[in-house]
This record gives C-alpha cells, sequence and structure tokens, in this order.
C-alpha cells in the first residue's frame, strides 16, 4: 500500500518536474515506475537563487532526485515533507533530518556572475553530521543542465562506489509517418534522461544501429538512403562523416573495438550475412564468419579479444562467441527458442541479449559462468537492449500503447524508467559511454 | 551563434520544401536523397550540411495495363511469408511465375525486390531475415529465365511496415516481399 502510494508520488511529482521544468523540451515525458525499500533514503534541498533575475534558471533539486532516483539506489525525500530547506552548511538542524530518516542530504545554491552559472553543493552524512563532498562548478547557460547531471554523478560516486552515468548521452531512432508511403527517420542524440535531444541525420529512408565510438565523439550508424545499406560513421561536433567501404546487399549492425581502433559489421556480398572486421586506420577488412546461415550483430568483449554475435546456423537465432582475430565460433546460449543481439558487461562476465520464447520477447543478462538469466522486462516486445558505461542499468525498446518507446531499467530489475516521446516512434537506442 | 541559427533555419526549410516539391510528383517520395546530418557538440552549437540533392527516380507509372488489371496476376506485387520463415508459399508460386514471365519477355525491365520482417525480435536479425526472403524470390525468377541483371534486392527488415498495428493481423501484412518495377533507362 504504501510502496504503491510512494509510485504514485513520485509519478506525479515527475511528471510535474518535466511540467516545470525550464528548459525541458516539450516532447518528452518520464515515467518511473518501481521503488524499493532497500533503496537508500537521501534529500535534495531546492537550491537556493541568489542571481538577479526572479528565479533560478533551471531546478537544480528536482534533476538531482530524479537522476538518483532511477539508479534505482536512492529513495529521495519530497519537497513538501521537508520541514525546512537549507541552502548553507550553518543553517541545517540535523535532527530535522534525522526525524525524517533520511540517510544523506544535499544542499546547495545557484549564483549568477553576468552570463554565467555558479553552482555550489555539499553532501552531507545525517547520522555522522559530516559533510562528505563539497563541490563549486561554473556553468555555461546552454551547459546548466549537464553540469546538474555532473552533481548527480558525484554523489552517485561517493555513497555507491560506481561510477555515474547520468551525465552521459543517448543515440536513438525517430520514426515518423509522413504520408501512406513516406516516413521521416531521424537519429537523435540527448541527455540520458531524454531532454536537449538534438537531430544529427535525418533521412526519408531508414536509419538504425547507432553505435558510440569508445571516446564518445563518433557514432557509427547505417542508413538506407538511396536505397542501398551503407555504414557511415559522424564526427559529432562537425556533422561530417565517412563512409565504409560497402559491398552488394547488407551493410549493417556496426560495433566499435573497445579501443576504436576496427569496426565490426555485418556485409552480405558473399551470399548469406557474415561478420567481417574492418581496420579504420588503413580500411582493409578481414571475413570473421563463413557459415551459410544469418551471422549478424557483433559485439565485442570489453579486453577486444572476442566476438558474440547472433547467428540462425543452429535453425533459430542463438548467441555465439569468436576469437576477433578468426577461429571457430562456439554457441553460447541454449535457453529459449530466441536470443538475438548480445553485448558485454563492463566486467565482461555478463551478456545482455533480446530473450525470446515462442513470440515473447525480452530484455535478459546471462552470467557466463553460471549461464543463469535474469529476465529484467515483461516484454512482448522488447528489443534493442544497450548497457550503460557503468552497467548498473539497461536502456531498450518497447511498444506501449500501440507507440515505440525507449525505458531505462536498474539490472536488479528494481527501478524502470520510460522515455516517452510524443513525436512518432522511439527505437534503437544506444547509451554513450 | 546567431547566425548559425539562421543558417539551420535556412538549411531546415531548403530540405523541407525539396521534400514538399518531390512530395507533388506521382511518383511517392523521392527516395532516391541523401540523408542531412547535423553537427552536435557539448555547448549546443549546430552545423547542418546538405550531402548532395535530393533525386527523381520515376516508378512504374510506365508500366502496361496489364499491371492495374485486378484479372492479371500481375497486378499483384506483394509475396507474404510465414512467421520466421523465407519460404514462398504455393498460393503465392503463380504470382512470381507471372512476374518471371513478364520479365523474360521483357528483359531489359528490371525489378527492385524490397524484403520485410515484422518487427519481433530483434532489427539487424530482421535485415538479415527479409534479405532472405527477397532471395527465395530472387531464386524463382531466375529459375524461370530471369536474368539475375534485371534484379536488385533491398531488405528493410522492420523498418518500413506495411500495415501499423502491433498485432497479428499486422504482423502478418508486414512479412513480405514488394515487387516493383524500375523504369528503363
Amino acid at each position: 500500500m504504501i510502496i504503491r502510494k510512494l509510485k504514485k508520488i513520485i509519478v506525479l511529482w515527475l511528471a510535474m518536474l518535466v511540467f516545470f521544468s525550464h528548459s525541458a523540451s516539450a516532447e518528452l515525458t518520464i515515467q518511473i515506475t518501481g521503488g524499493t525499500k532497500s533503496a537508500i533514503p537521501v534529500a535534495v534541498v531546492p537550491f537556493a537563487w541568489r542571481g538577479v533575475s526572479g528565479h533560478a534558471p533551471i531546478n537544480v533539486a528536482s534533476i538531482v532526485s530524479a537522476d538518483l532516483t532511477r539508479s534505482g539506489h536512492f529513495k529521495t525525500l519530497p519537497v513538501r515533507d521537508m520541514i525546512d530547506k537549507p541552502s548553507r552548511t550553518e543553517a541545517i538542524k540535523l535532527g530535522n533530518w534525522r526525524a525524517l530518516a533520511q540517510d544523506y542530504l544535499v544542499i546547495g545554491e545557484i549564483r549568477q556572475n553576468q552570463d554565467r552559472f555558479i553552482i555550489e553543493f555539499k553532501l552531507f552524512d545525517v547520522y555522522r553530521g559530516k559533510q562528505l563532498l563539497g563541490y563549486r562548478l561554473p556553468a555555461t547557460a546552454r551547459g546548466l543542465r549537464r553540469t546538474v547531471h555532473r552533481i548527480s554523478d558525484l554523489v552517485y560516486e561517493e555513497l555507491t562506489g560506481l561510477q555515474g552515468v547520468f551525465n552521459s548521452r543517448i543515440a536513438y531512432v525517430t520514426q515518423k509517418r509522413k504520408s501512406k508511403r513516406m516516413r521521416i527517420y531521424q537519429l537523435k542524440v540527448a541527455d540520458s534522461d531524454g531532454f536537449n535531444p538534438k537531430v544529427i541525420a535525418s533521412s526519408i529512408e531508414p536509419i538504425m544501429s547507432p553505435a558510440w565510438s569508445p571516446d564518445g565523439k563518433k557514432i557509427a550508424y547505417v542508413s538506407f538512403e538511396k536505397k542501398k545499406h551503407r555504414i557511415f560513421i559522424q564526427t559529432l561536433a562537425t556533422g561530417k562523416r565517412s563512409k565504409i567501404p560497402a559491398g552488394r546487399g547488407i551493410n549493417g549492425a556496426p560495433a566499435w573495438s573497445p579501443d576504436g581502433s576496427q569496426l565490426a559489421i555485418t556485409l552480405s556480398k558473399d551470399g548469406s550475412p557474415d561478420i567481417y572486421v574492418v581496420d579504420l586506420n588503413n580500411r582493409s577488412w578481414q571475413k570473421l564468419t563463413k557459415s551459410y546461415a544469418i551471422d549478424t550483430e557483433p559485439a565485442w568483449s570489453p579486453d577486444g579479444r572476442q566476438i558474440v554475435f547472433t547467428s540462425d546456423r543452429g535453425g533459430k537465432p542463438q548467441l555465439y562467441i569468436i576469437p576477433s582475430s578468426g577461429g571457430s565460433a562456439k554457441r553460447l546460449t541454449y535457453q529459449g527458442d530466441y536470443n538475438a543481439r548480445g553485448s558485454f558487461s563492463k566486467d565482461g562476465r555478463k551478456l545482455l541479449m533480446v530473450h525470446g520464447n515462442r513470440g515473447d520477447y525480452r530484455i535478459a543478462i546471462m552470467d557466463r559462468a553460471t549461464k543463469a538469466y535474469s529476465i529484467l522486462t515483461k516484454g512482448p516486445l522488447d528489443e534493442s537492449p544497450t548497457f550503460s558505461a557503468n552497467s548498473g542499468m539497461v536502456l531498450y525498446a518497447k511498444i506501449m500503447n500501440d507507440r515505440g518507446v525507449l525505458s531505462a531499467i536498474s539490472v536488479d530489475g528494481r527501478m524502470n524508467q520510460v522515455l516517452t516521446f510524443d513525436n512518432g516512434d522511439v527505437r534503437e537506442p544506444a547509451w554513450s559511454p | 551563434m546567431k547566425v548559425c541559427l539562421q543558417w539551420v533555419m535556412v538549411c531546415s526549410l531548403v530540405v523541407f520544401l525539396a521534400g514538399c516539391s518531390s512530395l507533388n510528383e506521382k511518383t511517392g517520395g523521392a527516395f532516391g536523397s541523401d540523408a542531412v546530418t547535423s553537427g552536435y557538440s557539448e555547448d549546443g552549437e549546430i552545423r547542418d550540411e546538405r550531402l548532395g540533392d535530393l533525386e527523381e527516380i520515376t516508378n512504374g507509372s510506365l508500366m502496361g495495363g496489364e499491371f492495374n488489371d485486378p484479372d492479371s496476376l500481375l497486378s499483384k506485387s506483394v509475396i507474404y511469408f510465414m512467421f520466421d520463415s523465407s519460404e514462398v508459399q504455393p498460393v503465392f508460386a503463380e504470382v512470381v511465375t507471372a512476374h518471371a514471365q513478364y520479365l523474360v519477355a521483357n528483359s531489359a525491365q528490371r525489378v527492385i525486390l524490397e524484403g520485410h520482417a515484422d518487427e519481433r525480435g530483434s532489427p539487424e536479425y530482421n535485415v538479415a531475415l527479409s534479405e532472405r526472403r527477397a532471395k527465395a524470390v530472387a531464386r524463382m525468377l531466375e529459375m524461370q529465365g530471369v536474368f539475375p541483371e534485371q534484379i536488385e534486392i533491398i531488405s528493410y527488415g522492420e523498418m518500413k511496415p506495411s500495415a501499423e498495428g502491433h498485432d497479428q493481423a499486422a504482423w502478418q501484412l508486414n512479412r513480405r516481399v514488394e515487387i516493383t518495377y524500375q523504369a528503363q533507362s
């Protein structure tokens, strides 16, 4: 009962956050479901505004709270439950926060200095009465939201010991029907919470399979323009792109090697789709698989020595692994009649995939040592899972209310966040490094 | 920055208008066009770059009357498939045969076989599956004497559904190969 109420409150409160947020794009709403008793209670007090105009350009506390909540590790205190709202250390009455059973407290303020802003924040351990962090972060008006996500990262890293991923980005493809025969496909890049979306490529033929370079500066993707499959590498800062040498038929599923020097791709120029590795320095390539079946969706192991891929050489699509320098492939998955789109966790011990049984497709993680599956989602049409850089969360595509939406879920399945774009269907997410 | 923004707006307008004008042509869309890309940087600066002109390809509007005659098998140009299958069902074999006979009789004529899949499962796997479907149709055409040079294949996977829904009825319509005739050049 209490948990359900809590869920309702979180959803309502996030809807308000989106509604009132200054720089929020109108095309996005966020819905978080979940909630758990083991989450750490933390209060993020509304930041004081010390500027010339009437109110702060951004609601720091609500963004930090939303970030911490969707990680699944934290339970944040609603503002209206706060007894007081200190912004400086000397104003904190620890007793108030202990009475509210809060373990941690975040306070701060935003100052304006001509066209620049300075955000100052402090993190306290309520029970020990001790400051754990204190930072002063400068920001431009444009960079404010990213700077606030950086605060979330610092707090998250201090309290969990894990790498924060809130100040990261996501790429995805939107699809909008213009007429019976015409659709507009757009490749977009946005903040990790879906805000600040920007179009980086737009076409009336499909765009698919975006993949971030390991340094986060480029995106490889597949474009069907001129009715041909082609793989492009686009530099984010300039919008300039180069084409990977093409073959007849399918050119697809680009995947960067961990050092960024090679790209694994799928080509069907010899008949059936096979995995190839392209050296990006000299554009030479090597054919890795040579089956008569479908081999596609390559993904590199973190050490770059192996590649996992989807193949139906056994009759149904399953995951296989092969040395990236060449060799023989070994089957990895045996449970379920459909396992595809595999990718490794940061430590290489887990495999993320689409796991299907009799037409029901869900996102699953398999432990490579025990071969145990944990099914993260409820299906039935979930696809394109992508790990966050710390492998603590997964972003994937699903159908909700007859529309393609993106959803983020913590790897323990505790916290689920849906990003709904009112701008057509959203597919093919890729989470930046 | 202001100049940049204006540039972006001008570019988008150009692209939009180009798209509109080509739509008005009866060919049903400028499918020969390149994508338009933009830069993305931390401080939000955007630059637009057009990568080539929109092109026109005339579609099957010059084809003979038999393609519009509902009694002719040539008026049927979509082959449907079973779930996770690339086998041409017997009921569609005669449609493929009609197109094969036409192509053999008109050896300068070229076709595009567009392979499609329903939305279930992984998008890139579906691209491969839909290519296999188009190749199955291509093989049937070739076995009946059509030259490989007359056939071009493109596999769209789940990216261009014919029916919008997310149920069996829509999926059934989306697992398909579309036979499209190219204008003779």
